[in-house]
């Protein structure tokens, strides 16, 4: 075990390096962060030749980016262009994600394997067939569309609830866009638990515990649920990196100033250090979650070994 | 299970397969000879299938809409007038009339956009699917076969793609382009969609490369182009193609999602993520300038993933 998951830290380096020279080269080599500082005009070349200098880049690109992940090893994430520390950005940014990211995750493990579990014991059946084609419609509409429809029926028309987030973005005014950012992925949770209940269900080892007169809840829970739920883990576990990332959406249309609102200003500002910072952390998480995932293998099915 | 056994094995001996040319054309690429293969049997589970039928008659209309808008509608998308300004609501009993969807802020006909519009969402989802099914397979395929360090550095390659989020990755490609045509968007989407592809296709090779008839193949000195395009491919194909008609769908939501974030085409572009940009600065007081647009989108992924779902229940040997 453990020496599997030195392993797999091993391996998880040169894809950390992979992917960020690639967003790293990505903003730096296909747009000019320079550009964009002297507003709509071009600067005077006096001023962009200081600039370079002050920022670093006037060196060659493999050099901007050794120097920029030696500070950002040292915990220096370097300074956005107007001057704000992109360590302080992150530290009000990421809180305010992760609740949202938590409140998303809850809603497709709870909501979603609920739905897969009911339907895929009743293939068929007219509750099957109508929850399928609802996940077939949430996954249709665009995760934008449900989100202003959202915000305005439930939070103009009706007030049931603030259509913008205030700026603490408490876990109370975040269900709503929680639930908006878990819509698409909730649908294929669904979806997924369902077949893998489906194909199960006619497995051996449950005509087994039922045979042997185990009660029926027992028989769902430890023995179906647990060996269907593979696939359901890997889909959750990648997902967290992709809701946290994908969030762009959903935080811009209910105000929420996280993650994905600090990486739309910089993208379109063209501000490299926010927005390698950010994705550089983004792509840790997507990593991190990706071996906790592989571990889990090991709980639900105790065949997984990891010599 | 006896039954299911049986199933796979008739899927698994794998002698390219078949069917008309009707199965042909839904297939996408794949030119079978012998009848009665895993292709022809899909084919004939597939027409008696309502949700395939009611998908493909959908597509049809959506890609003859894109082709030729002239058969929808004789009114031009870019013209506005504004005394048509979008206070002037649908109409919904002048069905198939300029005025049906009502008019947008500029007063241009919202029929005449959504029908037009339909060209360049088409456009870019369809080109986007073949460049990454093109890149994705040839990247999987290569992996998957040769094995060993080609795979090990392949697989990386694709793990490192991968791992950098998509929308913004899209994001970052747009914005560094002066002027954002439909050919940049497809770029943008392309450059960080192919991966999962590539993993759907190196799995699928892994397992058929073990095959019989690929040793038979092997045995009998085929080349290793051989081996790949007549051997791997026809039978590796099936759930590339499954996968591909679904992202289909999910690019077209893609395209859309760019525009709502103000970074993807832009007008004079006519696309539904276009109008759907531009109908949220009227969502509180003319909520129908976003939801029409919005609608052509949801149907549109419904009917590609509908197909995708009907592809693959129908290849799925399992769920027989």
């Amino acid at each position: 075990m453990g020496r599997y998951v030195i392993r797999r830290l091993l391996q998880m380096i040169p894809v950390f390096i992979g992917a960020t020279l690639l967003i790293f080269l990505m903003v730096n080599v296909m747009g000019d962060p320079i550009a964009g500082l002297c507003g709509d005009r071009q600067c005077d070349p006096a001023t962009e030749a200081q600039l370079r200098g002050d920022f670093g880049l006037d060196k060659p690109v493999w050099q901007q980016y050794l120097t920029y992940m030696g500070h950002v090893f040292s915990g220096d994430f370097g300074t956005a262009f107007n001057g704000q520390k992109v360590i302080d950005l992150m530290a009000t940014a990421f809180p305010i994600t992760i609740r949202l990211t938590i409140v998303a995750i809850v809603f497709e493990i709870i909501v979603g394997i609920v739905f897969g579990v009911v339907t895929g014991l009743r293939r068929g059946r007219p509750v099957d067939t109508s929850v399928l084609l609802l996940t077939l419609v949430v996954i249709a509409v665009p995760t934008f569309v449900t989100g202003l429809l959202a915000q305005l029926l439930l939070g103009v028309t009706w007030h049931v609830i603030e259509p913008s987030v205030s700026s603490a973005a408490p876990f109370g005014e975040l269900i709503l866009p929680g639930l908006v950012l878990a819509s698409v992925s909730l649908a294929y949770v669904t979806r997924l638990t369902r077949s893998s209940i489906a194909e199960n269900v006619r497995s051996d080892y449950v005509r087994t515990a039922v045979a042997k007169g185990l009660p029926r809840h027992r028989v769902i829970t430890r023995h179906l649920l647990r060996n269907s739920l593979i696939p359901v883990i890997t889909f959750i576990g990648t997902d967290i990196g992709a809701l946290m990332g994908g969030a762009i959406v959903t935080e811009r249309i209910f105000n929420i100033h996280g993650v994905g609102f600090q990486l739309y200003q910089g993208i379109l500002r063209q501000n490299t250090q926010t927005v390698v910072g950010f994705v550089t952390v983004l792509v840790i998480v997507f990593l991190v979650a990706n071996l906790l995932v592989d571990l889990l293998y090991a709980v639900l099915d105790p065949r997984i070994r990891y010599a | 299970m006896p039954e299911t056994l049986k199933d796979t094995e008739t899927t698994k001996d794998g002698t390219a397969a078949v069917p008309g040319p009707t199965a042909a054309t839904m297939a996408a690429s794949t030119k079978p000879e012998k009848a009665r293969s895993l292709w022809s049997d899909a084919w004939h589970d597939l027409r008696r299938n309502p949700l395939f039928v009611a998908s493909a008659i959908l597509i049809t209309i959506l890609v003859v809409m894109a082709a030729f808008p002239q058969l929808f509608t004789g009114a031009d998308p870019r013209y506005a007038d504004l005394a048509n300004h979008y206070l002037q609501k649908p109409n919904w009993s002048h069905v198939f009339k300029e005025d049906w969807f009502g008019y947008d802020v500029q007063g241009r006909s919202i029929y005449a956009r959504v029908i037009h519009g339909a060209r360049n969402s088409i456009l870019v989802a369809l080109v986007v699917t073949a460049l990454v099914t093109v890149i994705g397979t040839a990247t999987g395929m290569i992996a998957g076969y040769f094995g060993g360090l080609i795979d090990t550095l392949l697989s990386r390659v694709t793990d490192i793609f991968f791992a950098v989020p998509f929308t913004l990755g899209a994001m970052v490609v747009l914005t560094s382009f002066e002027e954002r045509s439909v050919w940049v968007v497809i770029l943008a989407l392309a450059f960080l969609g192919w991966t999962q592809i590539a993993r759907v296709a190196r799995g699928s090779v892994l397992t058929i490369k073990q095959a019989d008839y690929v040793m038979a193949a092997k045995a009998l000195g085929a080349s290793t182009s051989r081996i790949l395009l007549r051997h791997i491919l026809p039978n590796a194909i099936a759930p590339v193609i499954v996968v591909a008609t679904i992202s289909l769908g999910g690019y077209i939501g893609s395209e859309a999602t760019l525009s709502f974030l103000g970074i993807g085409l832009a007008e004079p572009a006519v696309s539904w993520g276009v109008d759907i940009s531009s109908g949220q600065e009227q969502l509180r007081n003319a909520a129908f300038v976003l939801i029409i647009p919005s609608i052509m989108v949801s149907i549109t992924v419904l009917a590609f993933i509908m197909l995708g779902d009907a592809v693959r229940n129908a290849l799925d040997p399992k769920l027989r």
